[in-house]
């Protein structure tokens, strides 16, 4: 019965993996119409993303910031809020960042703290400021979230063609160049920083522990899992819903602030690169498991850079890699959960479901936040 | 249309809802469907109306047994249902959403609908401004415009749910006459659900009342309340002698309170409860006693009037801040209001208690919870979630999540699901909590409960508190009295 019980479980967790790979063969199976053979389309994505060092290092100069991102957003999802808005906070990192690195002369080491130190303090804000309209005004955090975004990027676009525009004129493309010693340490003439990889592994632990072994993350999942009852048991929603967002938010400056110290030099149009919704379906991809978390955003990365060998190789266009993901994702919402599909019933606890694996937030669809007075 | 109900069965699991009920409705009557909260009222009436079908038995109308599928077939059969929450498209237009439920064509035919509806809301003196918003409309007018809607549709025999609740004095008497209209001049069957017996005395011929899911008694109204009351509860059984216990401070004092939600306001309450004593509120459902809990609990804040615990003003504390001086809140929904889903035993364990340090200690939480679950008789381990647990054993996690010592012990439904044994067993435990000089102030709907339990008892009815009896001295027919409204 123990080993029996031991076997559903294992069979339980390991799952995710049926939707990806229902994903990719279900993508990877339409392109012999439009003529191309798939095994083709596969190695030639494969080379594009882990081809040679250059290739590797430049997709883990990627994956940083996405992993931090996707980090983050583990613990705003934890409380039950869809954080949208992480996107904008991104932005808002980046620009923190990018004002330090315009205005302040400083030595390397001070400069570089002050701006991670900045980015991650603006990305909060931006993230706060979401959460007390939820909590005071009650607008849902996925619209503010996307008019903060909408924001951030105006606000991008004002300040590289105004104020912080080129000396030798606006383009709309971006600010000049940074100064050298404000940007991370790259490794070769790769745009990967060792520093950020240490600073993501930094996040990774710290989020772990928190939702493991912390009070907070205790009471953050019993505010995702159930608002009412948890604020009976005495947590205070708004208190919690606006410092989760700002953890969050924080997480999302700093791999903004990654963005264009490591990956750009300067502040660009379009800084995050959609890094903030790849997060949402890396999350959502790894079923809101951190230990997933990694290995699903280096497989989303892969699949991206992947998509512009495989279309100088095939003429496939570049959005292949996009399809994909949102097809993973797709697949992930509608087969991801085994409980739902009736597999792996326990006999013994008849319909109310299976033992819930430990560590598996709830899915937060549809979760709003009553807030008790 | 003459309505035959017979043997209607519908289970829930181990819950039977509806457990063999049989019963006539004829036309040109209005009748009564009396029980307490779960008796089963509502779910023989969205059977009846075709929302959820039966598992077993059968419904005929005019002799001819039908079997509706849905709301809407129910009404093309001639039976509509006016629910408790108007079933409306708020943004819509009045003229709007009558004609959505009326206009099967492609084209709306604005000025045909509106002399309908203008000629049916004129038949039972509504007024309604067409072309206002709903959402800007109070319930009662939702309610009239429903109502209209179900007659167009061409309902003979309708089903009102709790219609008098949240809705002004003036529509209630608009209400009652187009009911008495429908009824005696224009012949249909009307249900009136309720469990409000005054209204139930003015407006009906006949009352069904129901308990457990079964049919247990029906008479011809108006009729004494106590025999209502008494098929609603049952036999109430002499109050058996306990110890005397020497009563402390007074730990609640609540002082002319009004407070109010959407549906209902309380008024005028005043009482004290002293350290030590068992406070029982009695009261048909919905009448305000958990209203006053709220109150206490810090969940509703007064509009007039003070509450004092231990001597403090606590009027306009929030609840954290009550929690933290010492007054616990166990709330009737167990999985709704108290314990969280997916959380296991151990998880709630460290949420409710008082202190935290910023890492948790599992291996002494757990430790804990163990000792917790020998003490309260759960069955789980430390580690099922709330969810995993039968109903009765949620609620005893609900009492073994309980911090000592407490000031004030607020609850709703304490023994709701727990067999006799269990019961006698969670009340020693609270009895316990006398020597700590806990306060306790609960309400239920076991009258059984009340009396036996309670030092003191007061009765709610239509958001006014009674006069405050003591539980020794109290008889059925007082609270009999008490419950239907009389003083």
């Amino acid at each position: 019965m123990r080993s029996r019980r031991t076997l559903r479980q294992g069979l339980m967790w390991a799952w995710p993996i049926v939707p990806v790979v229902g994903a990719l063969v279900f993508t990877f199976g339409m392109l012999p119409l439009f003529g191309v053979n798939p095994f083709e389309a596969m190695e030639a994505f494969f080379d594009g993303a882990l081809g040679d060092l250059p290739k590797r290092l430049n997709l883990l100069a990627f994956w940083v910031p996405l992993v931090i991102t996707s980090i983050g957003l583990l613990v705003t999802f934890t409380a039950g809020l869809w954080n949208i808005g992480v996107e904008g906070q991104i932005i808002m990192g980046a620009i923190a960042a990018s004002f330090i690195a315009l205005n302040v002369k400083a030595p390397p080491v001070v400069l570089i703290f002050l701006e991670l130190t900045l980015a991650m303090i603006a990305g909060g804000l931006w993230a706060a400021l979401s959460a007390v309209l939820k909590t005071r005004g009650r607008v849902h955090e996925i619209f503010s979230g996307l008019a903060l975004n909408a924001i951030a990027v105006i606000f991008t676009n004002y300040l590289i063609s105004g104020p912080w525009q080129p000396p030798e004129g606006g383009s709309f493309r971006g600010t000049a160049p940074f100064q050298d010693g404000a940007l991370l340490p790259l490794f070769g003439d790769s745009r990967f920083s060792v520093l950020s990889l240490i600073l993501a592994l930094v996040a990774f632990v710290l989020v772990f522990i928190t939702l493991r072994g912390t009070f907070w993350g205790l009471k953050l999942k019993a505010l995702g899992k159930n608002p009412f009852s948890a604020y009976l048991l005495g947590v205070s929603s708004e208190r919690e819903t606006i410092l989760a967002m700002a953890f969050c938010g924080a997480l999302a400056g700093l791999a903004g602030s990654i963005r264009v110290l490591s990956w750009f030099d300067s502040l660009r149009q379009s800084i995050s690169g959609g890094i903030g919704f790849l997060a949402l379906l890396v999350v959502m991809l790894a079923t809101y498991r951190i230990l997933l978390v990694p290995f699903v955003a280096l497989f989303f990365a892969a699949v991206l850079r992947g998509s512009t060998t495989l279309h100088l190789r095939t003429q496939l266009h570049t959005s292949l890699g996009g399809i994909l993901t949102g097809v993973m994702v797709l697949f992930v919402l509608l087969f991801g959960d085994p409980k739902r599909l009736g597999l792996f019933k326990d006999k013994k606890d008849g319909d109310g479901g299976g033992p819930e694996v430990s560590g598996r937030p709830v899915d937060p669809f549809g979760k709003d936040i009553p807030l008790g007075e | 249309m003459r309505v035959d109900l017979k043997d209607i069965r519908k289970y829930f699991g181990p819950v039977r809802a509806n457990d063999g009920i049989t019963l006539t409705l004829e036309e040109g009557r209005i009748y009564g469907l009396l029980g307490e909260n779960g008796a089963g009222k509502s779910t023989l009436m969205k059977i009846l109306s075709g929302y959820q079908p039966q598992d077993s038995g059968d419904i005929s109308i005019d002799g001819q047994v039908v079997d509706f599928d849905s709301p809407a077939s129910a009404l093309a059969g001639g039976v509509g249902m006016l629910y408790q929450d108007p079933h409306d498209l708020p943004p819509f237009r009045v003229i709007d959403n009558y004609l959505l439920g009326r206009d099967k064509r492609v084209r709306l035919d604005y000025a045909d609908a509106e002399r309908e509806l203008k000629e049916t809301m004129g038949r039972y003196g509504f007024i309604l401004d067409l072309n206002a918003r709903v959402d800007t409309l109070s319930l009662g007018e939702r309610q009239q415009l429903e109502l209209v809607r179900l007659l167009a549709g061409g309902a003979q025999v309708l089903i009102l749910d709790e219609p008098t609740t949240g809705i002004s004095a003036d529509q209630k008497v608009l209400l009652f006459e187009s009911m008495r209209k429908l009824a005696f001049e224009e012949n249909k069957t009307l249900i009136l659900v309720s469990h409000k017996l005054s209204e139930v005395q003015e407006l009906c011929n006949h009352a069904f009342v129901l308990r457990r899911g079964q049919l247990v008694g029906q008479s011809e109204v108006p009729c004494f309340n106590e025999a209502l009351v008494q098929m609603m509860f049952g036999q109430i059984p002499a109050r058996s002698e306990r110890v005397l216990f020497e009563l402390g401070d007074p730990v609640l004092e609540v002082d002319n309170l009004t407070v109010s939600d959407r549906r209902l306001t309380v008024e005028g309450v005043n009482l004290s409860i002293q350290a030590g004593e068992v406070f029982g509120v009695a009261g048909l459902e919905g009448s305000g006693q958990r209203h006053l809990l709220q109150a206490c609990a810090g969940l509703l804040h007064p509009e007039v009037g003070s509450i004092k615990m231990a001597g403090a003003d606590v009027a306009g504390w929030s609840y954290h801040h009550m929690q933290k001086a010492g007054m616990a809140y166990i709330a009737a929904g167990r999985l709704e209001e108290g314990l969280v889903a997916g959380l296991t035993m151990t998880e709630h364990l460290v949420l409710a208690q008082p202190e935290h340090s910023y890492f948790v200690d599992w291996n002494g939480a757990r430790q804990q919870m163990e000792d917790r679950i020998d003490h309260y008789q759960i069955v789980g381990r430390p580690e099922s979630t709330a969810d995993e647990l039968s109903g009765g054993n949620q609620q005893r996690l609900l009492f073994a999540l309980l911090n000592s010592p407490l000031r004030l012990l607020l609850l709703e439904h304490p023994t709701r699901g727990l067999d006799v044994q269990s019961t006698n067993y969670i009340w020693e435990l609270l009895y316990q909590r006398r020597e700590d000089g806990t306060a306790i102030l609960f309400m239920s709907a076991d009258l059984d409960e009340v009396v036996e339990r309670s030092d003191r008892i007061a009765v709610f009815f239509g958001g006014r508190m009674s006069r405050i009896v003591k539980a020794s001295e109290t008889s059925v027919e007082e609270l009999g009295h008490l419950i239907g409204g009389q003083s």
